[in-house]
């Protein structure tokens, strides 16, 4: 009978979240950035069914970065909780936070106690009746959740992208100014992986975008997807 | 209900199972105790059916031309009345609801759990499209409605039966189309127009004389209001447009641009015209009295109300 080597409890953890790390680099980058009229999501997906970004409830939104079956696992698991909890309740009762709170959960016992983390990483957010209001979960695969104001780059190389969104972004952007910069953002990596300088993006046509929208004033589903010749539009529109 | 209410710890492995698109199948699962139908039938036939208020006339109608260019579509309206006995429990109660962006679904029967099952039945439609990203077709919406009926028999059989009446725009064909349901759950395709509740008889009499081929919708409106109106001439349960507290009919027009509510302002000239017709039509047989001709100093026999 052969004994298991004794592993820490620090490199056992590590090992996983290295592994969790390095599958959710692998993907293409989610851009969520908060603009006057609601919070716009985007990411490059040549695929018309396979989405990234979708509809949880009223007025939240999902995005997510990592495998796909498990991502799409935990947001049919969201629109269930979502649509049981409205159901039970009121619709005005569902909000981002519970969501994120059952999602961080989630994510955090399967790290700890399952053979393989989830890797995935996802963005709740909740459109809110002024900007103020609006609300951003960033959620990684050991459970950790993060508030984030304004804007949230995760998947691909984050961590760059998160730098330069961070540098253009700020207060009271339009719908056409936080796309540019997110067509922008997106098109700053190079086919190739590698990044390149600013100011020498590559164009990404927007048949090979997936882009959505909680839009601030719309009565009750606020989700929207941008697609064709309104995204077309909206990218083609002088955004200074 | 205990894991509806748990939001504090992980997902419930149910929520995380692969499976149905369906809301109605994950509740039976998950939560069976929320379904309208699932709740035992302890008490005996009928004995719900004094206690409950009911909801009564719907009426739905199909308008547009075959050969016209979009402007296709369904009408559908109902009365605000809701009785228990031979009280009136509201005025003011909606029983015609969009169910989704291409449907709408009116209801007859007990009205609390009518109105249950509408909400859960717009949840159903609402929680496939987000699943599946995409729109369940109108033959499929209707047969989902069917399945909740028929789970709701148990109820039905104790007199708490609820009947829709289910009216959408076809994106496929292009064309309005009506369903109507019995407590069975059986589904039933209608042609041109169709009533339920327990003004039906008279709203149906009605449409027959006012349903033509290539209505408009707006014409389709007036149709529907003024069969409403007939219907509530003769049926005590039905209620009429309440000019005083400005009360009007619920009507829906679903057409391929989406579901759209009739304003209050349109009703009300609407109906405004349908009680100038009518009044017009009783003065030209009888002159300004009632159709007795009863005078001052001519009492008639004993009969006094």
């Amino acid at each position: 009978m052969t004994m298991p080597f004794y592993v820490s409890p620090e490199q056992l953890m590590k090992d996983r979240a290295d592994f969790a790390r390095k599958g959710i680099a692998r993907g293409r980058s989610v851009v969520v950035l908060v603009y006057e009229g609601g919070i716009l999501f985007a990411t490059e997906n040549p695929s018309r069914a396979l989405h990234k970004i979708s509809e949880i409830y009223d007025r939240i939104a999902f995005a997510a970065v990592g495998k796909y079956n498990e991502f799409e696992n935990l947001r049919v698991a969201g629109v269930r909780y979502a649509d049981l909890r409205g159901y039970s309740y009121d619709r005005t009762d569902v909000t981002a936070r519970g969501l994120a709170n059952a999602y961080a959960q989630t994510l955090g016992t399967v790290f700890t106690t399952e053979s393989k983390p989830l890797e995935v990483e996802l963005v709740v957010a909740e459109v809110g009746a002024t900007p103020a209001a609006d609300q951003v979960y960033r959620l990684s695969y050991d459970g950790s959740v993060a508030d984030e104001h304004g804007y949230v780059v995760m998947g691909g190389q984050a961590e760059q992208l998160g730098a330069r969104v961070g540098e253009a972004w700020r207060e009271g952007m339009t719908l056409p100014q936080v796309l540019q910069l997110a067509v922008r953002t997106l098109g700053s990596v190079g086919t190739d992986g590698a990044l390149v300088a600013e100011g020498s993006e590559r164009e990404i046509a927007p048949a090979g975008l997936e882009v959505a929208v909680l839009e601030r004033d719309r009565v009750r589903r606020a989700f929207r997807r941008l697609q064709g010749l309104v995204l077309a539009g909206l990218l083609e529109q002088p955004s200074s | 209900m205990t894991s509806a209410a748990d939001t504090s710890g992980r997902l419930p492995d149910a929520f995380l199972r692969p499976g149905s698109s369906s809301f109605v199948d994950f509740l039976a699962e998950h939560s069976p105790d929320l379904l309208p139908g699932r709740r035992l039938a302890s008490s005996p036939a009928g004995a719900g059916d004094p206690l409950a208020p009911h909801a009564t006339t719907i009426v739905a109608l199909t308008f547009g031309a075959d050969d016209a260019e979009g402007g296709r579509g369904v009408v559908m309206a109902g009365d605000r009345r809701a009785t228990m006995g031979n009280v009136i429990a509201s005025r003011e109660m909606e029983k015609v609801f969009a169910a989704d962006a291409y449907s709408a679904v009116g209801i007859a029967g007990s009205a609390g759990i009518a109105v249950e099952l509408v909400r859960l039945f717009q949840l159903e439609l609402e929680h496939y499209e987000k699943i599946e990203g995409s729109l369940l077709s109108l033959d499929g919406k209707a047969n989902r409605l069917s399945t909740m009926i028929r789970q709701n028999l148990p109820l039905a059989m104790q007199g708490l039966a609820v009947v829709p009446l289910f009216g959408g725009y076809d994106l496929d064909r292009q064309a309005g189309r009506i369903f109507s349901y019995d407590v069975t759950g059986g589904r039933y395709e209608e042609y041109d127009h169709h009533t339920v509740g327990s003004g039906s008889v008279f709203a149906r009499g009605a449409l027959k004389k006012l349903w033509r081929p290539g209505l408009d919708a707006a014409e389709a409106v007036a149709v529907a209001v003024e069969a409403l109106y007939d219907a509530a001439d003769d049926d005590s349960a039905t209620g009429g447009p309440d000019t005083v507290r400005q009360v009007w009919p619920v009507v829906v027009t679903v057409t391929a641009d989406g579901v759209r509510h009739a304003a209050d302002d349109e009703l009300a000239a609407v109906v405004s015209e349908i009680v100038a017709e009518r009044r017009t039509a009783h003065v030209a047989a009888h002159g300004d009295r009632p159709a007795s001709r009863r005078r001052a100093g001519q009492e008639q026999g004993g009969a006094r109300a």
